[in-house]
């Protein structure tokens, strides 16, 4: 019994980490119809933000704000002076998205290292409860909260906000988007730093559970693609729901399935793909 | 009463809840200069697409000479004997034009799948081509690059497209749109030089040239055929005015 | 004519290149741009020709490898029969792999791609009684075609020519075939080519299946090559990379595989010795030839080269 309990809360751990990342990744491609693929690479760069913030003695919260403000303001670079010179070439910006991957993949290699490093989640956050007679990591149940609270400041941007409601507009239909007088191009590179900002924040607060590590770039995007492609391009619920789908499959595939983990996890993405290629909830076709 | 070239029976096609083809039945006889016109959002195009495949019919009967083609592809359709030309010029605008209607020449012969030796720059498809192009008299320009034709060049080279497939049906989307009166003569010449064992059918608007070029015509509106007759009819048919000036 | 002679001129220098580089670290680096120019050049035909952008391409190229590997441990099949099986057994995953993956299209296909690559690094990195895990599989000897030796670096690279000159014609013959201009007449134009009588769905497969057997070429010399085979192969950085060397080198043209090859391959060799951070500068090169020469190396070479020409002329 307390297998599945521990079971179950991991995945909802790693479902909610999933959340933060692929949010960000779903906003960007529903939006500009750019499939991020740097998207790994700013959760890893924001872990090792993180890490070196966090080595100075500061604040964990803190350190995770700073890392995000950080890889937003990188992203920001980058989408306005790569992708925005590409616009109107899909194909091209996710050209260019994997190359700046390879480049900040590197650096990281080249700054930190190539030994894993782990990183310490906030003092007040350690320890284990007791949840239905198992016992589990407090701060896996931190991550938990802090996802749901991240899903409804989203939704509340997506469904309440001016911006939102920009956001929502250029989902359905950009160039009537354009034509109603909305600012494209300033809320192209908003929704970049976002997506930035909330891949950057979710390598900090994934490091004590994941750690930092060269790779972690390609182990992440994956996740986030199968994550958004189940359960809808451009939908905030597809993505929350996606990513808690994709934790169970993950968490129980790695426990009771080692070998076949990751068949278990990349072929419903690929079934979804070729029955609905709209996914599960989202509104526009991958 | 021989076979129709085309039957189309009970045709339906909605978007979202919104027909755009309602009930749609028209035959054309062979041979036949058939001019299908309505006001904008008549579902005109809508009603070509569906009969040449590019849109799956949600239900109803496409009949070529008597073969039902509602479940064909449109490339199977294409090997029955339907050609079309398109509104928006969809043509290979960086290959010259004589290459472009080879690739026409290509679609129906069995030849297309050969993998093993090059595409042959002369020979029986090339002249193929050449035939198509001097119909439309643009031989002169068979080594140009498309991109470099002018728009009523393109428009003309769109209909020896269609035409090297030699079809038994020719569907013509608008023809003559954005035309000069110079091109248009042009047009409505080699149209009607066109000989009988091919059937036209017509999208175009109500001009003087579509006019004069069909025997029968079919009235659109919102999806549905309101008037069908011919031009005589039609022309003086109360519901024609209607449709067209407001009721 | 004019082509041919050029051809020629261009096997004769590639046959005469071992004995200008002299140096037998060289001659192996040749004998790997060869490999990864047949391995892009497999994809070109994807990307390049058919205008489908695949992110999965490793799974040719490693299963191709794993297969041939595997067959020789396992079975103790000669090194030619062993390679025979893994075209067959790759050839085949291919033709499976191409119905899922044209399901979709642009965004789609190269999610769904990516997706079918993982799925085969993830296996090759669990299924450990099979591939050896992370350890791979070792212990592989190259084949020796008419009795001939090829563990030196020389005769290897000879044996790679053959193999590269072979592909590079065939391909050649396909792209520039009445298949070839249909294939890419569905790239261009894709609904006037279904009007016209050509069935889109199935040249693409075709293509996908075709693609997949040149990659798994690519895939029997890289395991002879190196008489070993890991997960790396099977990577997403590995799809990447074959990916840059196409888009680098001029996708739909035939020799744009070869450029991108050599230039991230020795990129990756040389530079690596006096630049630590050869990712970062091929990242950096990559962003910059999308940016800048979004048509590749190769015509954006040519073009440099005509305008010089034109501006010649009086």
């Amino acid at each position: 019994m307390a297998f599945w309990i521990t079971q179950s809360l991991n995945s909802l751990a790693l479902g909610g980490l999933l959340f933060i990342l692929s949010a960000g990744f779903s906003l960007i491609f529903g939006l500009m119809r750019i499939a991020n693929l740097s998207h790994g690479a700013y959760f890893m760069l924001g872990a090792y933000v993180g890490l070196t913030l966090l080595r100075t003695g500061m604040n964990f919260w803190l350190a995770v704000l700073l890392a995000g403000v950080a890889i937003a303001i990188f992203g920001g670079l980058i989408e306005r002076f790569v992708l925005r010179r590409l616009a109107g070439q899909t194909l091209s910006q996710v050209l260019a998205t994997l190359g700046i991957a390879f480049v900040i993949a590197d650096s990281c290699l080249w700054i930190w290292g190539g030994d894993p490093m782990p990183l310490s989640g906030p003092a007040s956050l350690r320890g284990a409860v007791r949840v239905m007679g198992a016992l589990f990591p407090l701060y896996r149940l931190a991550v938990i909260a802090l996802a749901l609270a991240a899903f409804v400041a989203l939704w509340l941007l997506v469904e309440k906000t001016r911006m939102g409601a920009m956001i929502r507009a250029g989902v359905d239909d950009l160039d009537m988007a354009r034509g109603v007088g909305i600012p494209v191009r300033s809320l192209f590179t908003a929704v970049f730093c976002l997506g930035a900002a909330l891949a950057g924040m979710g390598g900090v607060i994934a490091g004590p559970i994941l750690s930092v590590y060269p790779g972690l770039d390609a182990d992440m995007l994956p996740l986030a693609l199968v994550v958004v492609i189940l359960g809808g391009v451009g939908s905030l619920v597809g993505a929350g729901v996606g990513s808690v789908v994709i934790g169970f499959i993950y968490t129980f595939g790695q426990a009771l399935l080692p070998d076949l983990a990751y068949v278990i996890l990349f072929l419903p993405m690929v079934l979804v793909l070729a029955a609905r290629p709209r996914g599960l909830f989202g509104r526009i076709a991958a | 009463m021989s076979v129709p070239a085309l039957a189309v029976r009970q045709l339906c096609k909605s978007f979202g809840g919104l027909p755009a083809t309602d009930n749609v039945s028209l035959e054309v006889a062979p041979g036949e200069r058939r001019l299908v016109i309505g006001p904008n959002g008549a579902g005109k195009t809508t009603l070509f697409n569906l009969i040449s495949g590019d849109l799956r019919a949600d239900a109803g009967s496409v009949r070529l000479f008597g073969e039902e083609m509602v479940k064909l592809r449109p490339d199977q359709r294409a090997h029955r004997g339907l050609a079309r030309t398109y509104q928006i010029i969809t043509l290979f605008p960086r290959d010259s034009l004589v290459r472009n209607v080879m690739l026409s020449v290509l679609g129906l012969s069995p030849r297309r799948w050969h993998a093993w030796r090059p595409l042959p720059g002369s020979g029986e498809l090339r002249d193929k081509a050449l035939a198509a192009l001097a119909r439309v008299g643009l031989e002169p320009l068979a080594e140009r690059a498309v991109s470099e034709l002018s728009y009523g060049e393109k428009r003309r080279a769109e209909i020896a497209m269609a035409l090297a497939q030699n079809p038994r049906v020719l569907l013509l989307d608008e023809p003559l749109a954005g035309l000069s009166v110079e091109e248009r003569k042009v047009v409505q010449s080699l149209l009607e030089a066109i000989p009988r064992d091919m059937t036209i059918v017509m999208i175009e608007h109500d001009t003087d040239a579509a006019l004069a070029f069909a025997e029968r015509i079919t009235v659109l509106h919102y999806g549905n055929v309101i008037v069908e007759g011919t031009r005589a009819e039609v022309v003086a048919h109360p519901r024609t005015r209607e449709v067209y000036l407001g009721a | 004519m004019k082509r041919a002679v050029l051809a020629a001129a261009g096997v004769a220098a590639l046959a005469l290149l071992p004995c200008a580089l002299g140096n037998e670290y060289y001659v192996n680096l040749s004998s790997q741009v060869l490999i990864a120019a047949i391995f892009a050049m497999s994809l070109n035909i994807l990307v390049g020709y058919g205008g489908l952008v695949s992110l999965g391409h490793a799974a040719y190229l490693g299963v191709g490898a794993y297969a041939t590997a595997w067959v020789a441990l396992r079975f103790g099949l000669g090194p030619f029969a062993s390679g025979a099986v893994a075209l067959g057994v790759t050839t085949l995953m291919a033709a499976a792999y191409g119905v899922l993956a044209l399901r979709a299209s642009g965004l789609g296909f190269l999610m769904i791609t990516l997706a079918l690559g993982q799925i085969l690094w993830g296996l090759a990195y669990r299924w450990v009684s099979v591939t050896g895990g992370d350890n791979g599989l070792s212990g592989l000897v190259r084949p020796r075609p008419f009795g001939i030796d090829l563990t030196d670096a020389r005769p290897f690279y000879y044996f790679t020519l053959v193999v590269f000159v072979a592909a590079f014609a065939l391909i050649a013959l396909f792209v520039r075939s009445p298949f070839g201009a249909s294939l890419q007449g569905a790239r261009d134009q894709p609904r006037r080519m279904t009007a016209l009588g050509f069935h889109v769905w199935m040249i693409r497969w075709i293509a996908f299946v075709v693609s997949g057997f040149w990659g798994a070429v690519a895939g029997v010399l890289y395991v002879y090559y190196n008489n070993f085979i890991s997960p790396h192969a099977l990577s997403l950085t590995q799809s990447a990379e074959v990916l840059l060397m196409v888009i680098a080198g001029g996708p739909a043209t035939l020799l744009g595989p070869l450029v991108g090859a050599a230039l991230v391959v020795l990129v990756k060799d040389v530079a690596s010795a006096y630049v630590e951070r050869w990712t970062l500068l091929l990242g950096v090169i990559f962003v910059a030839i999308v940016l800048f020469l979004p048509d590749g190396l190769v015509p954006g070479v040519r073009r440099l080269w005509v305008d010089r020409i034109a501006r010649r002329a009086p």
